[in-house]
C-alpha cells in the first residue's frame, strides 16, 4: 500500500458531495484512508488520502464527472504516506477572543519558538458579525514540555483581550 | 501465571455483556494474577478488564499511581463495580489495548462514587475524581459490552460540549 494520493476538494455546500466523489473512487478500485472535511463559510472543503493503483491523471478521470456535476475545485497530488503514522498530542491550547488580524500569526509564531508542532487546528469565528469572536484549539506535541508552551504564550495574552488556556493531554490507556 | 491474549477489535465479544462474579475462591484469585499480569505486560496502560481477555465476569484492575500528581487509591481490583453517583463532566483523550494504534476525545463523569468487592468478596465503597475516575469508567464500559469508540465526541464540539440526554 504505498501508492497514496492526497485529493483535494473544495465547492459549493450541497447534500451528496461526499457520497458521490468517495462512490466515484470506491467504484474505479480506490481505497481511502485519514480524511478531515468539513463546512467552512458555505463552502465544503474535503483532504482525502487515498490509495490507487494508477496515475493522478487516471485518478482525477475518476473524479472529474463528479465535480463537473457538482461543480467542484479538485486538485491532487502523490504523497509519500502511510497509514498508522499517528503522533500522539500532548497539549491543548484554547484561545479565544474578540476577532483581530494577526490573532493566529502571533499566536502560532510564539509556539512554534516554545517547540510546539501543531497536530491539529480548528478554528471557527462566532458572535455577531458586529462583534466576532475568534475561536482556536489546538492540539500539539510540545518537544520543549508544556511548561514551556504555557510561558510562551502569558507573553502574547499579555494587555489583550484574548483567553487562552493551556491544557496537557494525559491519554488514557485501558 | 500466564500472560493472556487480549481481544482485539472488531472481535465480538467484545460486546458481549459480563456476568457477577459469584464464587470468591482460589480460582478467582488465580485468575485475577494473571490479569495483572497481563496488564503489565502490555503497553503501558492503567487498567484492564476480565472481558478483554475473553473472561466474561465482572472484574476490573486500575493502577494510575504511576502518573504523576494525581490523586489515586494505588492498585485496585475491584470485582463487580457498581458506581453509585456521578458528578460533572469532562473530555479526555482515550486509548485501549483492544483498540491498537487509535485514541479520541470521550466525555466521562468527573467524579464518582464507587462500590466494590475486593478479591476477598468485602464491599468497599471509593469516592474518586479525575484520571482515576475515568479509568474506572472505561473499564467498567468493557464489563457492559462498550468501547470508548462508543462514546467518542467531534474534536470541534470539544470547547462547547453540548448536553447529552440519555
Amino acid at each position: 500500500m504505498s501508492n497514496w494520493y492526497m485529493l483535494t476538494v473544495v465547492g459549493r455546500d450541497r447534500p451528496g458531495i461526499v457520497s458521490q466523489v468517495t462512490l466515484a473512487i470506491y467504484k474505479g478500485g480506490g481505497n481511502l484512508g485519514e480524511a478531515s472535511m468539513v463546512r467552512l463559510g458555505g463552502n465544503f472543503s474535503i483532504m482525502l488520502m487515498v490509495h490507487y493503483e494508477g496515475t493522478a491523471e487516471l485518478l482525477e478521470k475518476l473524479i472529474s464527472p463528479v465535480g463537473d456535476k457538482l461543480h467542484l475545485h479538485i486538485h491532487i497530488v502523490s504523497i509519500k504516506g502511510a497509514l498508522h503514522q499517528r503522533l500522539e498530542p500532548d497539549v491543548r491550547i484554547s484561545i479565544y477572543g474578540a476577532d483581530r488580524a494577526g490573532i493566529v500569526a502571533e499566536t502560532t509564531g510564539v509556539l512554534v519558538e516554545a517547540g510546539l508542532n501543531i497536530l491539529n487546528l480548528e478554528s471557527d469565528v462566532g458572535g455577531s458579525p458586529t462583534n466576532p469572536i475568534y475561536i482556536m484549539e489546538i492540539d500539539g506535541a510540545a518537544r520543549n514540555g508544556v511548561d514551556s508552551i504555557r510561558l510562551a504564550l502569558d507573553s502574547v495574552a499579555k494587555g489583550k483581550n484574548i483567553k487562552i488556556s493551556v491544557t496537557p493531554i494525559n491519554t488514557l490507556m485501558g | 501465571m500466564a500472560i493472556l491474549d487480549i481481544l482485539v477489535y472488531p472481535d465480538p465479544r467484545l460486546a458481549q455483556i459480563s456476568s457477577p462474579v459469584e464464587k470468591f475462591n482460589d480460582e478467582l484469585l488465580s485468575f485475577i494474577f494473571d490479569l495483572e499480569e497481563t496488564m503489565r505486560a502490555g503497553p503501558p496502560s492503567v487498567g484492564i478488564a476480565a472481558p478483554q481477555v475473553g473472561h466474561f465476569e465482572r472484574i476490573i484492575l486500575v493502577d494510575v499511581s504511576s502518573k504523576p500528581k494525581i490523586p489515586n487509591h494505588g492498585r485496585l481490583t475491584l470485582i463487580n463495580p457498581n458506581i453509585l453517583c456521578k458528578q460533572g463532566s469532562m473530555v479526555g483523550r482515550e486509548g485501549c489495548l483492544s483498540v491498537p494504534e487509535y485514541t479520541g476525545n470521550v466525555s466521562r463523569a468527573e467524579k464518582i462514587t464507587l462500590q466494590a468487592l475486593n478479591k476477598e468478596g468485602k464491599s468497599l465503597n471509593y469516592n474518586m475524581e479525575g484520571f482515576e475516575a475515568r479509568a474506572v469508567q472505561h473499564e467498567i464500559d468493557h464489563l457492559d459490552g462498550l468501547l470508548f469508540l462508543d462514546r467518542l465526541v467531534s474534536r470541534r464540539s470539544s470547547l462547547f460540549i453540548r448536553k447529552v440526554y440519555k
